[in-house]
């Protein structure tokens, strides 16, 4: 065994350790505290504006912080992009549309804090007794907005109780991290490119902001970060896939809809769910070959 | 901030993905291949004359041929204003990424800037020498600067500059073609808008190009004409005429086509596409629909008739009008419509456009006047006079032989 593999498999360990302990803890610790931050966010009132002219609140990067993790990205160590092919799996069955994880990757990763820019987001699906399709909104629909909280934080509203509703469902949606994906196809600068070990990214200081992959995408997962003026998507946490930890929506969800890890390990948690599941992805006639896989998806899930 | 934020925000109804609610691409890429194509249908009105000899399109030739180089110089400002990071621009042409539609933009513009320059110049180069012997002062000295120092005018010298134009506008037919089928191309081959996604985008673009670039000659040349108080030429005209109405006829027929075949097919979304006509664009596809039709009544009516003389100019005037309304309209239907009717297809936008702003009506009314405004100059600096009746504008013909 070479000390390459070594690695590996201390690393491998290392990730189902946490595995295990994200497991017993997500649904009391972390979204305990995330729903923590999140009443703080609100008891602070207006304070979703920073003091250095930022969109988000404070405790999100601020502008300058931004400018100096693009100027100086962190090394990180004994990472090897070649040994690694992440997968992302959505366990549709589990998901009671809480909205923790939307709320935490808009704190991680900065994006902008309000209801029409997301890096994920979940979709409810409502069929009321005699229709043969579903409603469905998300949160950018004003409604699923917590009033008074400037656009940061969301909750599906109860807008269904006086009605007969024969099914109903959520579906969480990000990027797919498509195998063959249009935004990289039509990227003029090449400054968004398919990492080796799967994510999408993009290159922030080379983006031109054409939003060129922003019609490209098939699923709706980019935007314009107008601050910025430059395109924004998920990346499924790059920063801390690499370092050995889970998504920020991975970590936060309470019911294990969200499932994350490696597909060159047969026994990550990713590999068993697409193992033990018959597991299905969106819009397969676009030809991307998306790495988000879904277990209970209807129909109408576009 | 927050209004910087939010002001490209679209208002939906039925389900949209949440990013889609704001739209990506505003007015200002409406109007941008509407001014290739102003560019294209300029060029190749110039070219009928240049390459194939029409005499009846002599007098405007050089004219259409200003027309164009004044508006491909602006034909990119708009894509500028439109970016994120505008001061990145050449990024796409220093490292072009050759799997997008959009990489070979900066060279595919680049290239048709230069042709049109370097035919400009050949055709103009006769007039230069003459002004630079003419003229007095620090004109004198402009005009020697763009002889480029070459002011042989024998009648060798101008036999090799027109065969130099001629092998220009040659190269040029198909590159104005390529130019704004391309543009066709960039949103035809995206396949996640049902809108926009059809193998006859790059022809509608380029045959809609034709016509507009037709309807804007005679709009600017009747302008012209009645700025300078002299009378169009009868010939010019009607060959506008029958190429406007060649424009249209063809145009119509392709759009209804794509039309039908899009409502035939009637594939998953279709619902969505009629809500779309129903909707948010109902009003521009009166007008584009509309604009076509009456212009198309009017030609023909004009061609039964054989109308000649003021009649003609007025109708044609009216007629290039609509074309070039009719056409803007369209543009806006494909770029705004396909990004009104979400990606789900069970859902749509409405896009109100900023009226002050970077992205706003404000902008794009300036940048379309910008190459009004320069082709006045450089008609003052490179005159082109009608050039079939020299006689009638003795006084102001630079007649190259008197000169030397």
């Amino acid at each position: 065994m070479t000390t390459q593999d070594t690695k590996v498999e201390k690393e491998a360990g290392d990730l189902s350790r946490r595995d295990f302990l994200g497991l017993l803890g997500k649904g009391a610790a972390c979204a305990g505290a995330l729903v923590g931050a999140g009443s703080a966010l609100a008891s602070a009132g207006g304070g979703a504006v920073s003091a250095l002219g930022g969109v988000g609140p404070s405790f999100q990067q601020d502008d300058a912080q931004y400018a100096e993790a693009v100027k100086n990205p962190p090394k990180i160590p004994n990472y090897n992009w070649t040994q690694h092919k992440w997968a992302f799996g959505v366990d549709a069955d589990r998901c009671i549309g809480c909205l923790r994880c939307v709320e935490a990757c808009k704190m991680e990763n900065s994006v902008q804090m309000d209801r029409n820019h997301t890096r994920t987001w979940v979709e409810r699906y409502v069929y009321l007794e005699g229709s043969d399709h579903a409603h469905v909104d998300s949160i950018h629909d004003i409604k699923n907005v917590v009033p008074g909280s400037k656009e940061t934080r969301f909750k599906f509203d109860n807008r269904y109780k006086d009605e007969k509703v024969t099914k109903e469902f959520f579906v969480a949606k990000l990027c797919n991290q498509c195998e063959k994906p249009s935004c990289v196809q039509v990227c003029p600068t090449g400054a968004t490119y398919k990492a080796v070990d799967g994510p999408v990214l993009i290159d922030t200081k080379y983006c031109i902001g054409c939003q060129y992959c922003v019609q490209a995408c098939p699923y709706g997962a980019r935007s314009l970060n107008e601050a910025r003026g430059t395109a924004e998507k998920c990346n499924w946490c790059y920063h801390r896939i690499t370092k050995g930890m889970q998504p920020a929506c991975v970590e936060v969800c309470p019911t294990g809809t969200r499932i994350f890890g490696d597909r060159t390990d047969p026994e990550s948690p990713v590999s068993q769910f697409i193992r033990n599941n018959k597991v299905s992805v969106l819009k397969p006639d676009m030809g991307n070959m998306p790495n988000v896989f879904y277990k209970g998806i209807d129909k109408e899930v576009l | 901030m927050e209004a910087d934020v939010f002001h490209h925000i679209a208002p939906f109804v039925g389900f949209a993905y949440p990013n889609e609610t704001e739209v990506p691409w505003s007015e200002l890429i409406v109007i941008y291949p509407y001014i290739t194509g102003l560019v294209a249908g300029a060029f190749v009105v110039s070219s009928l004359h240049h390459v194939f000899g029409m005499e009846r399109f002599a007098p405007i030739s050089k004219f259409a041929l200003l027309a164009s180089l004044c508006f491909m110089f602006f034909a990119p400002t708009p894509l500028l204003f439109h970016l994120g990071q505008p001061t990145r621009a050449l990024n796409a042409v220093l490292t072009p990424h050759w799997t997008s539609a959009m990489a070979a933009f900066g060279y595919v513009a680049g290239f048709y800037i230069v042709l049109l320059l370097l035919e400009t110049w050949f055709s103009f180069r006769a007039d230069i020498v003459a002004m630079s012997k003419s003229r007095t002062g620090i004109m004198q000295k402009v005009y020697q600067v763009l002889t480029l120092g070459s002011d042989d005018v024998s009648p060798r010298a101008l036999h090799t500059d027109h065969t130099i134009a001629r092998r220009l506008a040659m190269i040029g037919i198909p590159g104005a073609c390529g130019l704004h089928g391309y543009v066709g191309f960039l949103f035809g081959s995206l396949k996640t808008r049902e809108w926009w996604s059809s193998d006859l985008m790059p022809v509608i673009f380029l045959l809609s190009a034709v016509g507009s670039g037709v309807g804007l000659l005679i709009v600017i040349y009747v302008i012209a004409s009645w700025w300078r108080k002299t009378p169009t030429n009868n010939g010019a005209m009607e060959g506008l005429l029958y190429l406007l109405w060649t424009g249209i006829v063809v145009v119509v027929v392709i759009e209804a086509l794509e039309m039908v075949q899009m409502l035939y097919k009637a594939r998953e979304g279709i619902e969505g596409v009629f809500a779309l006509i129903q909707g948010p664009i109902t009003n521009s596809m009166i007008i584009q629909w509309g604009g076509s039709f009456l212009a198309l009544v009017i030609t023909s009516i004009m061609m039964l008739y054989n109308t000649k003389g003021k009649r003609l100019v007025f109708w044609l005037f009216i007629s290039g009008l609509l074309m070039m309304v009719g056409v803007l309209a369209m543009r806006w239907n494909v770029v705004i419509g396909g990004q009104e009717l979400s990606k789900t297809m069970r859902g749509l936008m409405t896009y109100h456009p900023e009226v002050f702003g970077r992205e706003s009506l404000f902008t794009v009314a300036t940048l379309f006047t910008a190459p009004f405004v320069v082709l006045y100059l450089a008609q003052k600096l490179l005159p082109t006079v009608w050039e079939a009746d020299p006689e009638e504008h003795e006084d102001k013909v630079f007649d190259i032989h008197k000169a030397i």
